[in-house]
């Protein structure tokens, strides 16, 4: 059987390799292109939010592929996110594909519904502790591309050629993908790692950091934000993003030792005191965090009509007040072009130096 | 001089205000209520809201905005769930609205955010009603009493409006008396569906209902369903939606669709409402299935003009007639 799933990042490289391994074909969703929007805004609701879209447009191409099933996850909401799935069956369905959608819902939720499907994916023939190992085999696979892919975000602003740690990047990323066993993948990381930190650097910068916050989507696919890490990196600006598909950061990244959903939520409680779904809570409760690491400005990503961020948006003027941070919101549809991103982002850094620069000079003075 | 409460007349409003009324006023605080929605309301609520909030949101903010020079305390509950549903809570929008509120507008009297999330049990909501009224000071008896006139006053309310009235008749009727009006049948019945604060709200939603009436459609809405009922129809969604009121308005939309009561469904949905993007969709295909019924989308936002909508339901209403001639 042909089997596909939603491109999010780069984590396709792992995907692939657990359903290869499973004994299916992995159908790898090509990355959301112009050709992808057209197709998932003319089958989608005029408000569906961007990732419903783009989500859209992928299956449909890869139908076109020859994938016969997905796999896609669920959720309990209220972000619209958990409704995806039903919602795309349905609009499949009425085109007139046969295309199965296989969705994870949390397995909290409904634990005997979880098994039931993990059972679906396994082989007949495998066993289970075979099964949970390739799981979990490729599991690492997705940690070790969360960490090549921290790592150059972290290099970028030192580089001197440009585009140096994106080529290395891609070579370590290569390297993983060719990894079979675990000790491969541990190697591959090993190496991979090296290879960015040895690219030359000019550790005499003292670059300008940017924290990114947002709606889980937008922020890991560079192909909706319009590469907007890269972009700010090769500009020669430290970001950080505090999601992760491995929950990299909470366990290791924003501040020294381990930090939590509840750690974050608390940080928000003065400012938003419920839990709204999505990520909403995590962007105000990050955004306190970034400023009181001393970052010196904030980017919240978000889809056009999604519904926890606007909420955190709204909320986000009186937070950047009191916390002392400017944050630029940026809301992503099929309408945003690079250009007017760019042209906004290079007005933020401007104002990003001059509040540095004023700052420096009360310091003098004072 | 008694504490003066503030209530918008907006979003819940629509479905618990006799209940509101009659605790606040049992408690002995005056009940302010702001006027209904007009221009100024919704110019109001644009300026102060986050632009990329939907239309009813803005015009909460409106109504707020009128309150808050004229009370004490402004009542914004922060509803989270009235029933134990599957993971159904309101929108997102809903639950973050006090904090949305505080961040937005300046010079706000102080804002009494009850949290309701009746999902724990049935004594819940007498929990948060003491938890109301302690809070101002006044004796567990007064509480009860209060409590207990209040859930009367919704249950009233409730009645009413099962028995086909429309919101506002039906809080005249409680206010005042006098006859309830049925007015003889007209040949079409068309349901119309969405959310309370867009159905009941004759502004924004340019008075679609008086205006099918008088078209010659008699209109039923998913408040003249018993809840019995609508629970009824939950089982032919594959997977339950996570928001109160469109719960509410798909299972609505079934069981007019499958009792076949009605000639025609119309959905009135704001623009840029996010639940609705799904739900909208959702109804359409389902009206398709079930039978060709005829579906029609109404939607509002700030610049919709009375001209535009008139002529889509006047086409609506001539299509729904041919069709009854021609069976």
């Amino acid at each position: 059987m042909k089997l596909t799933f939603p491109h999010m990042g780069y984590s396709y490289v792992a995907f692939k390799a657990l359903i290869n391994e499973l004994g299916y074909e992995a159908v790898v969703p090509p990355e959301p292109s112009k050709r992808t929007m057209d197709l998932g805004v003319r089958y989608s609701p005029e408000f569906a939010c961007i990732p419903f879209k783009v989500l859209m447009g992928t299956f449909l191409e890869t139908i076109e592929m020859g994938a016969e099933m997905a796999i896609s996850s669920g959720g309990v909401g209220p972000c619209r996110a958990g409704y995806y799935g039903v919602m795309h069956k349905k609009i499949l369905n009425e085109l007139g594909y046969d295309f199965d959608i296989l969705i994870f819902e949390p397995p909290q939720s409904n634990y005997l519904d979880f098994i039931k499907k993990l059972n679906r994916v396994k082989p007949r023939g495998m066993s289970w502790r075979v099964f949970i190992q390739l799981i979990k085999k490729n599991y690492r696979k997705l940690e070790a591309i969360d960490q090549i892919e921290y790592l150059m975000y972290r290099i970028m602003p030192y580089e001197i050629n440009k585009g140096d740690t994106y080529r290395a990047f891609k070579k370590a990323l290569n390297m993983l993908d060719e990894a079979r066993t675990k000790e491969e993948i541990e190697d591959a990381l090993w190496e991979g790692r090296k290879i960015i930190a040895r690219i030359p650097q000019d550790r005499s910068r003292n670059p300008l950091k940017i924290g990114i916050v947002g709606e889980i989507y937008v922020v890991l696919e560079p192909a909706v934000n319009f590469y907007i890490q890269r972009t700010l990196g090769e500009m020669g600006v430290y970001t950080d993003r505090s999601i992760w598909l491995t929950s990299y950061t909470q366990k290791n990244v924003i501040v020294e030792g381990r930090i939590g959903e509840h750690d974050i939520h608390q940080m928000a409680h003065p400012y938003l005191n419920e839990l709204i779904g999505g990520h909403g809570i995590n962007s105000i409760g990050e955004t306190v965090i970034y400023a009181n690491q001393g970052y010196d400005g904030m980017i919240q990503l978000a889809p056009f009509s999604c519904l926890p961020e606007i909420m955190a948006k709204g909320i986000m003027p009186r937070v950047s007040r009191e916390v002392g941070i400017p944050v630029l919101t940026i809301f992503i549809d099929e309408q945003t072009a690079a250009a007017g991103v760019i042209t906004r982002l290079e007005a933020f850094l401007d104002l990003l130096k001059r509040r540095r620069e004023q700052k420096a000079q009360e310091a003098c003075n004072a | 001089m008694p504490v003066r409460v503030g209530i918008p007349r907006y979003l819940a409003y629509f479905s618990y205000y006799p209940w509101w009324k009659t605790f606040f006023e049992e408690l002995g605080f005056e009940v302010i209520t702001s006027s209904p929605t007009t221009k100024k309301t919704l110019d109001d609520g644009v300026e102060e809201a986050v632009n990329d909030a939907c239309i009813p949101i803005k015009l909460y903010h409106g109504h707020v905005v009128e309150l808050k020079d004229k009370v004490d305390i402004i009542f914004v509950p922060r509803l989270v769930k009235v029933r134990k549903f599957f993971t159904e809570t309101f929108c997102p929008k809903f639950l973050a609205l006090p904090d949305l509120l505080r961040a937005s507008i300046n010079g706000l009297p102080e804002i009494l955010d009850t949290r309701v999330d009746l999902s724990q049990g049935p004594l819940e909501l007498f929990r948060i009603s003491r938890e109301v009224g302690e809070r101002f000071g006044v004796g567990l008896s007064r509480i009860s009493r209060a409590y207990l006139l209040a859930c009367k006053a919704l249950r009233r309310y409730k009645k009413l409006m099962q028995g086909g009235m429309l919101a506002d008749e039906a809080l005249q009727h409680m206010e005042k008396g006098g006859d309830i009006n049925r007015d003889k049948k007209r040949d079409l019945t068309i349901a119309v569906l969405g959310y309370p604060y867009l159905i009941y709200d004759s502004f924004i939603n340019l008075d679609i209902v008086k205006k099918l009436r008088k078209m010659g459609a008699d209109v039923v809405t998913a408040e003249m369903v018993s809840p019995r009922s609508l629970l009824r129809e939950a089982k032919r969604l594959p997977k339950q939606m996570f928001w109160h009121y469109s719960n509410r308005a798909m299972h609505a939309a079934y069981y007019y669709m499958n009792r076949k009561r009605v000639d025609g469904l119309i959905h009135v949905t704001a623009f840029i409402c996010g639940p609705d993007a799904m739900l909208d969709r959702l109804m359409e295909i389902e009206a398709r299935q079930y039978g060709q019924m005829p579906f029609l989308t109404v939607s509002i936002d700030e610049e919709t003009g009375s001209g535009g909508v008139d002529t889509r339901l006047e086409a609506f209403i001539d299509m729904l007639k041919r069709r009854r001639v021609q069976r």
